[in-house]
């Protein structure tokens, strides 16, 4: 299978398994965050038992890590290639008539969600991994002992405009990147044979639905506190 | 009608080329593009200059020939056609068309439009074909049962006609659509499965060695395409391969 994963077709295959993990993750973590809109306490417990379940932190967290990683790197090794592919541009070059935006600027939309994975990193996960693994409190508390902290950081992070206006900006482009990639993931695996127009339609569905809903999350949070 | 006509005038594969820009005042509406341009190098050969070297040959849009990237599109604007089949009816009095060739890194150019397509050749010479000797001893086309989806499935893929303008409108010059084709008319025919595992392994291979880019899934290629292959052929490729893998690797 080695001679497989070094074809081009075989690559296109890797990159269309990392997105279909991406595309699990994000419906996990939207589910999360929603529960933040209805229950303090759902929400909290969640966190909790995702922050310090040992199957979760050191099994399920570097695959994460991993799958994003390869995933943008990969992103980019094919992009490269398939540049060198046309050493002389044409001069004139009509894309808008036989393709979408989105499927031209895959790795701008990417680009962009990687910018915010970074923001995402130092908001969330980097003070995460301090507060637990270097200050080692695993308790999950607020300072003062009064219950748990995960929902008073969260609303927090919501309160400046400018940390919203980004995440916006970040989940709209993830809409773009996903409104192409959705279904260009299912064709790259050749599952869209006899069923173009259904895997077309689930991935509007998805690639609008579960970036609003993350949307969704912090305008709330934004405007209600 | 009068028009402007900007075209990529290339003297050799190692010269640099450049766009160079011509006028032409009489122009009928009911002339097909590849006769416009012998009006205009008829003018060129009266004038003492070097004609417009550009491919072409049937002229009614079965041998693939007529390769040409004009106003930003493969075979320019309107569907399912080739070059020869596009009339001057779809432009307008006193338009500038932009002429190019096909680019590619696995599609040189030979001189102004024509480009080497012999990649296409090395792939289809990797694999598709049945190794069967069909002279002579053909037997009854009934003697093997196939249904009418394998057989209409297989003769649209067979279609093809290996113009490259998949691989000239893909942003990745991929030339996925047109392997994909080759694979497909033999893959969905008993007599192609015999040989279906080595068959895509090496068309894949050799397309890989040609420097074609790789396919992501923009479409582009089924657009353009004048015979209207569809992306359902990469789709059904992609899987003959992993297929072809798991059985032999
Ligand atoms: C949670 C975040 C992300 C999700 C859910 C996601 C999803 C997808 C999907 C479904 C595909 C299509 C795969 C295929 O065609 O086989 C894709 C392709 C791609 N992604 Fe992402 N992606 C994400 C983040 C990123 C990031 C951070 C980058 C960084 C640059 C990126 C760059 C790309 C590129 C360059 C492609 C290939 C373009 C193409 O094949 O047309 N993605 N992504
Ligand atoms: S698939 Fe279509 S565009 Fe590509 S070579 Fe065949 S006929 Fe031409
Ligand atoms: S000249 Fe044969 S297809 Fe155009």
């Amino acid at each position: 299978m080695s001679g497989f994963f070094n074809s081009s077709i075989g690559r296109k295959y890797a990159m269309a398994l990392s997105a279909f993990f991406l595309i699990i993750f994000l419906i996990i973590h939207l589910s999360v965050n929603l529960t933040s809109v209805f229950s303090k306490d759902v929400f909290n417990e969640f966190s909790h038992f995702m922050g310090t379940n040992p199957l979760i932190q050191f099994a399920m967290q570097p695959v994460l890590i991993f799958g994003v990683v390869f995933h943008f790197v990969m992103g980019f090794i094919l992009e490269l290639k398939n540049r060198s592919a046309r050493a002389v541009k044409y001069v004139k070059n009509t894309g808008s008539a036989n393709s979408t935006w989105m499927s031209r600027n895959m790795l701008l939309s990417g680009g962009v969600v990687l910018a915010f994975l970074v923001l995402h990193f130092i908001d969330f996960w980097i003070p995460e991994m301090n507060v637990k693994y270097l200050q080692g409190d695993m308790s999950g508390l607020l300072s003062d002992g009064e219950g748990y902290r995960y929902y008073e950081e969260l609303v927090h992070k919501f309160e400046s405009p400018l940390r919203v206006g980004a995440y916006v900006i970040a989940f709209v482009l993830l809409a773009l990147h996903l409104l192409h990639g959705f279904t260009s993931a299912f064709q790259s695996i050749g599952a869209t044979m006899g069923r173009r127009k259904t895997v077309q339609n689930i991935g509007k569905a998805y690639s609008i639905l579960i970036p609003l809903g993350f949307i969704v999350v912090a305008l709330f949070h934004h405007f209600n506190h | 009608m009068k028009l402007t006509l900007k075209i990529w005038r290339q003297k050799d594969a190692k010269a640099k080329g450049k766009m160079v820009a011509y006028q032409l005042d009489d122009v009928s509406p009911d002339m097909s593009f590849l006769e416009m341009l012998d009006v205009l190098n008829q003018d060129l050969i009266d004038k003492d200059e070097e004609p417009i070297a550009f491919d072409h040959d049937c002229r009614e849009g079965i041998c693939g020939m007529c390769s040409m990237f004009i106003n930003g599109r493969a075979h320019g604007p309107d569907r399912e056609i080739t070059v020869c089949q596009l009339h001057m009816r779809s432009f307008k009095d006193g338009d500038t068309i932009t002429i190019e060739p096909w680019r590619a890194k696995a599609f040189p150019i030979i001189k102004d439009l024509i480009v080497d397509r012999s990649s296409f050749d090395r792939i289809q010479q990797a694999g598709g074909f049945i190794s069967v000797n069909t002279s002579g001893n053909t037997q009854d086309a009934n003697n093997i049962p196939i249904s009418k989806y394998a057989a209409d499935t297989a003769m649209d893929a067979a279609t093809c006609i290996g113009c490259g303008a998949c691989v000239a409108s893909c942003k990745n010059s991929s030339a996925m659509l047109f392997v994909g084709a080759k694979v497909s008319q033999y893959a969905l025919l008993p007599q192609g499965r015999v040989e279906a595992v080595d068959r895509v392994k090496n068309m894949v291979a050799q397309m890989d060695l040609e420097g074609f880019g790789n396919c992501t899934n923009t479409g582009a290629c089924e657009v353009e395409c004048p015979k209207g292959i569809s992306l359902e052929n990469i789709a059904r490729m992609n899987r003959e391969l992993v297929k072809a893998n798991l059985i032999k690797f």
